[in-house]
């Protein structure tokens, strides 16, 4: 679930806190950068796990502050490929069925990947597995807030860093507001046996 | 850099983020800047994500031992760390975890490996608040079976 990702930085130090040691202030500036942001094409950046080498600090001319290249290690979220994980489900909607793992909350199953077949319930606005046996079949609805095991199939990042102002123009006489894309998002699959709310395969 | 220099444990993690938060707690002093907000939020909720996993009750000799343990099944490096993170007990999860297990491993072995993985990883959270006869639910703070 979680890696290590080696990083190299530059970091500011501004001059009213040279009297801290510089790895602690370094520390900081680098949690206060990266944790809980996404970094594209990396995953989502948890903290930091430690630095690695410290280059000379420089001062520029017109800017008090010290600037050191840093190497560093940051523990980061990005699951594997294939890689099962067990979260709860946030919602249903038509797109799917919206899981969360409480820190991560972008991950979403697509109706083709729930155990098959399965009908969206308007009514409940919730998603049901119908399951066939010989009495007949059972409905499994997938409520929130049920722990659900699912493997990671997908992943997508999108650039979510600001457009010039030619399309700022654009979007600001238009009626609909822009879009907020998730900068990382994760497409799971619940078609295996095994997978799916926890309480389907547990043998109490 | 390198995007992928290494795979941490779940257990890892924890520890890692344990010990930030009593460092920062000793520290005391700008916890609260709304600089550090994301870090401060980041670490709750991993934190707290993983407190309810089997990871929680782990140590660094389980894993070794569990690692040992594991030498004779001939998993790939992914392999082992799922079953680490998730501690499957029934069949259906480790075949979920473990590729092309039908092919790989027999009954028996798929029973071996279940046995060595309950037997040496201690269970999670919710498999001791189910142990307790308390009906509040709260989660049992005491030292693993």
């Amino acid at each position: 679930m979680f890696v290590l990702v080696e990083m190299v930085d530059t970091v500011r130090i501004p001059p009213w806190q040279f009297e801290r040691k510089l790895n602690d202030s370094i520390a900081e500036e680098l949690n206060k950068k990266l944790a809980n942001k996404v970094v594209y094409n990396v995953g989502l950046c948890i903290c930091l796990f430690d630095i690695t080498k410290l280059e000379d600090a420089y001062v520029f001319p017109g800017d008090g502050a010290s600037h050191t290249k840093v190497h560093f290690r940051y523990v980061v979220f990005h699951p594997f490929l294939d890689e099962i994980l067990i979260g709860k489900i946030k919602g249903c909607s038509p797109e799917g069925v919206h899981v969360s793992l409480g820190f991560f909350d972008d991950i979403l199953i697509p109706p083709e990947s729930l155990q098959q077949p399965a009908k969206f319930d308007e009514a409940e606005q919730v998603w049901v597995w119908e399951y066939e046996t010989e009495e007949g079949a059972h409905d499994l609805y997938m409520d929130t807030g049920e722990e659900i095991r699912f493997r990671v199939v997908d992943e997508s990042f999108v650039d979510t860093s600001p457009t010039g102002p030619s399309s700022a123009e654009a979007t600001t006489s238009s009626e609909e507001l822009p879009k907020k894309e998730a900068p990382y998002t994760l497409m799971g699959s619940i078609s295996e046996p095994g997978l799916g709310l926890l309480s389907w395969w547990t043998s109490n | 850099k390198d995007a992928n220099s290494a795979l941490l444990s779940n257990y890892e993690v924890f520890q890692l983020l344990t010990d930030l938060k009593e460092q920062r707690k000793e520290s005391g002093k700008n916890k609260h800047s709304s600089g550090q907000q994301n870090l401060n939020t980041i670490t709750y909720e991993t934190l707290k994500y993983i407190s309810k996993t089997p990871c929680r009750h782990q140590s660094p000799e389980i894993v070794r031992e569990f690692l040992t343990a594991m030498k004779s099944h001939k998993l790939t490096k992914a392999e082992k760390l799922q079953l680490l993170n998730h501690r499957p007990v029934t069949a259906v999860e480790i075949q979920l975890m473990v590729e092309e297990s039908e092919e790989r491993l027999t009954e028996e072995q798929i029973e071996a490996l279940l046995h060595t993985v309950t037997s040496i990883l201690p269970a999670g959270p919710e498999a001791e608040q189910k142990k307790n006869t308390n009906s509040d639910g709260a989660v049992d703070e005491d030292d693993p079976a």
